[in-house]
């Protein structure tokens, strides 16, 4: 424990591991609750998405954010129901119909347009649906009547695909005309107060109809949306402990068991040295990324097959050799004889004798090799070999890729991940060079 | 005893008869030979590390061994500890107990029969353990389970190399105490499990002058409270006197004489011994004036040491045809006083 | 007869700075050396004598922290000097040194010949052929078979890798050789033949000698003069006949009294404790607290007292002799 006190001290003194330090508890912190928020069946449902769970949700907006930075504030997404303050409904009796009227009333200051305009209608009948007719009413007092349509139990109504509207509004999308100033040219918002009326006439004396109006904004939340309408955020909190639990296993997994190996083979000698050289040396020449791939296409690509061979393939690398190197070196010393001549056995020295004298070569190079499996992960998930089903930062970079996003201007799609990515990696490899530094003087006493 | 121990002893009664007033320890034509190897197959020749050598040591007794480097005495001193088997010949401990018919579990209770207190008592011990660590270590090895027991072993192995308050010095680390320190705790260490005989090799020679005698002398005050068998490797004559009662000399893998260290001085027979002597010198001005007899050369290689008496390319009294041709045996030249050398026949 | 000193040390110091403090390994040290003349300086570990052989050569780590005093040789002082001076005019042409471990300081993949040739041609501008011949002359000279020239470390044994070192200080004929443990690591009969070596070259070359050494019994081979160091300080200066038939410091006393003597009766003793840290010694004598003579003028440091018949001690037991 004195050892940790005096560590820490040492880290102190390096403002760069820090920095690193302190990312990577921001990180863990991350981590930990989105792990706490979001549970693991919840994550994998929502990342399943779906109408149902992102029905309301735009698609591939920016983070909300980045209206701070743009001159053009763009909108976030309104939803109104008729539980809303805003939205007054009135059931009239005409004859033995009843009419329902809704005005849903709201205040639109954004400078840009919204990026859809649905409204989602609900109704029970038993045999005649309910008639619906609409109009649109600025905030200069023009109205806009919209096509009338029967609905359904369950039925939506997209603006964009009125023939009417199609056919007043002209020069622009349907969305743009709804909010545009009139003879205005290129579409500018007209500020002010909206309304949108929607009567409907019921048949039947137990039928009720009620409506949800979306206007789709173009921002949203705090790190946007993607393709199909996913809030980037369940990603971003997701991939964080992901990354860190595959990269900390990985790094983990092969530090020890190389360093294992390396003691077995270097205090053993003779053949069980010679066969755990070569199998190192013909290690070194196969290429991971290659096999990976094919593990992933031809077997499976979960994430804990990944992460295996990630672990099988690693092992048997050139830090075994450098180990074995330090451990040919350290099963010279007096204390080992002794320890022999006591009658220590073999799995005892190796254990208690030899690899504690490898731990300070070992914490620096095991934190500074996270990042790579971290970027290990990634780029697998970049490659399309990600875990089918976990949400990770390399996943939504493999969307984003696919669905064109720099070519589209979601740069923020591409940024997020990749930034995250970054920052991982800088964390550990600053710690870890820090660590690398302090714990390696003491080594030269080996 | 452990339940290990206890069998063992069974075992070795019932195969041998159990011999009265058997020396400590027998070293009978030992002979360790090591193979030297080109390049993973075909062997090249042997190191004759240690060439036919034979004493008793009694219970009791301390006897100091002395060569320079090469000479064989580390292989010999690594033979009896039981770290490596005798090519040819044999220890035998206690009358009983032969190294090169030990199984594994015999071989493990042997080597906790010897202590051994080694040369640099900083790489000695493990540099990431506290002293209390360092010495509860042997005894779990030993199957030692009870820690209060264990904790008793320490305090009173310390107390007896005179590390007192014992407490102060169980949480320290190597690095924490002194040069002599490290030496008291090695020597602990090579005591806890009450072993029958020690080995010490060189072990003042990386120590300051000012406390190598105290050091020895902690050695010297345990063999006789312990009535410990001691073997003392050095390549210094002059602390051979206070620290043992008979000296043997080794060269080239082979006793050349073996002597009681009171007439050291006066009455060493063997060349080599007289060279050893003559280069040995007392702190006096005189020195400076005079130069010392050397024999010329250097030790010879082990792998292809020279046929018959090892010394004689160097010897100034070499009798041609006699010893460059014949390996000299041992010629009684007083009581318990033996040289290998041709002069004495 | 008037003799005109080689060297003269003047109040030298060198601290070193450490993670826990500032280490006073040499802390004001004096002395003088004659042509032709071998001191040895004794001491144990941790006294500050390596420091003093570096501080000699100014062969400096980066972690000093004071380098002062004044250092003559022949007349001109040396502490003045830039360090690019000094490596021009006296590191290796006046003054070389055998390092500690000098057999592992020679260059592994460096024929023994060529390193020998080495310094004649970095500071005599010597070309390479004629260089090789000196080196050959220093070798016969040494005693090591001229057709080693060409071989490399790792084929000579110990004592010869030790002699090619030897060989490598004295090839430029320096006026001072520092010794630095030389026989620590060799066998009692490669130390004789080391130290024979040694005394045969003094009565050749009219070099100067100072020997760096642990070993008692070993200085008295070549010393004509001692000096003895304790936590950094230089507690005794002597001539070698008065120094081991009776030395003055209690310190020097304990120390030859710890010595195992193969042809006397007497058994040995020891010091118990241990020297004060180099870190903030204390602030008497620093021997005070293991001195079986202390008395309660120790708690202040005593000066280096001139004896009367030339000695020089650093204890309060010899003040009033050095008054008279």
């Amino acid at each position: 424990m004195n050892t940790l006190k005096n560590a820490f001290r040492d880290i102190a003194q390096y403002p760069s591991a820090v920095v690193g330090l302190v990312i990577i508890v921001l990180l863990v912190a991350f981590a930990i609750y989105a792990v706490a928020t979001i549970p693991y069946n919840e994550a994998i449902r929502l990342w399943r998405g779906g109408e149902s769970v992102w029905g309301d949700y735009p698609r591939n907006a920016a983070p909300v954010w980045t209206n701070w930075f743009s001159a053009v504030k763009k909108p976030e997404t309104l939803i109104l129901t008729t539980d809303d303050d805003r939205v007054l409904k009135e059931i009239q009796t005409v004859g033995s119909n009843q009419e329902v009227i809704m005005h849903y009333v709201f205040d639109y200051q954004y400078d840009d347009f919204p990026q859809e305009l649905i409204i989602f209608f609900t109704s029970t009948y038993d045999v005649k649906q309910p008639h619906i007719s609409m109009k649109w009413i600025t905030p200069d007092g023009r109205e806009l009547r919209m096509s009338q349509m029967s609905v359904r139990r369950s039925d939506q109504y997209r603006f964009e695909l009125d023939e009417r509207l199609k056919r007043r509004i002209k020069d622009m999308t349907i969305t743009q005309g709804l909010f545009a100033q009139p003879d205005v040219l290129p579409p500018t918002v007209l500020k002010g107060q909206y309304e949108l009326q929607i009567s409907a006439l019921l048949f039947e004396p137990n039928a009720e109809v009620d409506a949800k109006l979306v206007l789709y904004g173009k921002v949203h939340g705090l790190a946007g949306t993607d393709h199909i309408r996913r809030d980037l955020m369940v990603a971003m909190l997701w991939g964080a402990p992901i990354a860190l639990a595959f990269g900390i296993l990985a790094a983990l997994g092969t530090s020890v068991l190389s360093m294992i190996i390396a003691a077995t083979g270097a205090w053993f000698g003779g053949a069980v040295d010679e066969i755990i050289q070569r199998v190192t040396e013909v290690n070194l020449v196969l290429p991971v990324l290659p096999i990976l791939i094919m593990i992933g296409t031809l077997y499976s690509r979960s994430i804990w097959i990944i992460l295996g061979a990630v672990v099988a393939l690693s092992i048997f690398s050139s830090s075994i050799k450098t180990f074995r190197a330090i451990f040919m070196q350290i099963k010279e010393a007096p204390y080992i004889e002794a320890a022999r001549s006591y009658g220590a056995g073999n799995v005892r020295i190796i254990f208690n004798y030899l690899i504690p004298r490898l731990i300070p070569v070992l914490i620096p190079g095991f934190v500074i090799g996270i990042p790579s499996y971290v970027f290990l992960e990634a780029s697998l998930a970049v490659l399309g070999l990600g875990d089918p089903v976990l949400p990770t930062w390399g996943k939504v970079i493999n969307d984003a890729q696919a669905q064109g996003a720099l070519f589209n201007g979601h740069y923020y799609w591409v940024l997020e991940p990749a930034v995250l990515l970054m920052i991982t990696g800088l964390a550990f490899s600053m710690l870890g060079f820090a660590l690398d530094r302090i714990f390696n003087p003491r080594l030269r006493g080996v | 005893m452990t339940v290990q121990d206890a069998v063992v002893q069974q075992n070795a009664l019932s195969g041998n008869e159990a011999v009265e007033n058997a020396p400590l320890l027998s070293i009978q034509n030992l002979r360790v030979w090591f193979e030297l190897r080109r390049f993973g197959f075909g062997h090249a020749g042997y190191v004759k590390a240690v060439d036919d050598v034979s004493f008793d040591l009694q219970q009791g007794e301390a006897v100091a061994v002395v060569g320079e480097s090469g000479c064989g005495k580390s292989s010999l001193m690594k033979t009896i500890l039981g770290l490596n088997r005798p090519t040819q010949g044999d220890v035998v401990f206690q009358g009983k107990y032969r190294i090169s018919q030990m199984d594994a579990n015999t071989l493990r209770w042997y080597r906790r029969q010897v202590g051994y207190v080694q040369q640099d008592p900083y790489g000695a011990l493990p540099p990431f353990m506290n002293v209390q660590r360092i010495l509860e270590e042997p005894m779990i090895v030993a199957g030692i389970k009870d820690k209060k027991e264990r904790l008793e072993r320490i305090h009173k192995a310390l107390t007896e190399v005179k590390m007192t308050p014992v407490d102060e010095f169980l949480p320290k680390f190597p690095h924490m105490i002194s040069g002599g320190q490290q030496q008291r705790v090695v020597i602990a260490r090579a005591m806890i499990l009450e072993p029958k005989l020690l080995v010490a090799d060189e072990p003042v020679s990386m120590l300051d002058a000012s406390v190598r005698v105290e050091i020895l002398k902690l050695l010297r005050g345990l063999q006789e409270s312990h009535n410990l068998g001691v073997i003392y490797i050095t390549h210094d004559l002059s602390t051979v006197r206070y620290f043992s009662e008979r000296i043997f000399v080794m060269y080239a893998g082979q006793i050349v004489e073996k002597s009681p260290v009171e007439n050291l001085l006066q009455d060493a027979r063997h060349p080599y011994t007289h060279a050893l002597l003559a280069a040995t010198s007392d702190p006096d001005a005189r020195n400076a004036e005079t130069f010392k007899e050397v024999p010329p050369g250097e030790p010879p290689s082990l792998v292809k040491p020279p046929s018959g008496c090892r010394f004689h390319p160097r010897c100034p009294h070499i009798i041609r045809g006699e010893c460059d041709v014949n390996v000299p045996p041992e010629f009684e030249v007083g009581p318990d006083h033996t040289a290998a050398c041709w002069l004495y026949k | 007869m008037p003799e005109k000193t080689l060297l003269r040390v003047e109040d030298l110091k060198l601290y070193f700075r450490a993670t826990r403090g500032v280490v006073q390994a040499v802390d004001g040290v004096n002395f003088t050396l004659n042509p032709n003349e071998a001191m040895v300086i004794i001491g144990e570990s941790g006294c500050g004598k390596s420091s003093m052989a570096k501080a000699l050569l100014r062969l400096l780590p980066r972690n000093v922290h004071t380098y002062a005093g004044k250092v003559y040789l022949n007349g001109s002082e040396l502490m003045s000097m830039s360090d690019e001076e000094y490596r021009q005019q006296i590191r290796w042409l006046k003054i070389s040194m055998v390092p500690q471990a000098a057999m592992n300081a020679l260059n592994p993949v460096l024929r023994v010949g060529d390193q020998v040739a080495e310094p004649m041609m970095v500071h005599h501008g010597v070309r390479k052929e004629e260089a090789l011949v000196q080196a050959a002359n220093m070798f016969q000279r040494v005693g090591v078979p001229v057709d080693f020239l060409t071989r490399y470390p790792f084929e000579l044994s110990g004592g010869m890798r030790q002699r090619a070192a030897i060989a490598m200080a004295l090839v430029t004929a320096p006026d001072l050789v520092i010794l630095d443990e030389p026989t620590s690591a060799l066998d009692v009969l490669t130390q004789a033949n080391i130290m024979n070596l040694l005394k045969r070259i003094k009565k050749e070359i009219a070099t100067s000698f100072i020997l760096i050494t642990h070993d008692i019994a070993t200085s008295s081979e070549l010393a004509d003069r001692v000096g003895v160091m304790y936590a950094g300080q230089m507690v005794e200066l002597s001539d070698a006949y008065r120094f081991f038939t009776a030395p003055l410091h209690p310190y020097s006393q304990k120390l030859m009294a710890s010595v195992p003597k193969l042809r006397s009766t007497v058994e040995p003793e020891f010091i118990t404790g241990q020297p004060p840290s180099l870190i903030n010694p204390p602030t008497g004598c620093r021997f005070a607290a293991r001195c079986p003579l202390r008395f309660e003028k120790c708690d202040q440091d005593p000066p280096m007292f001139q004896h009367p018949d030339g000695r020089q001690v650093k204890c309060w037991l010899y003040e009033k002799e050095a008054r008279s």
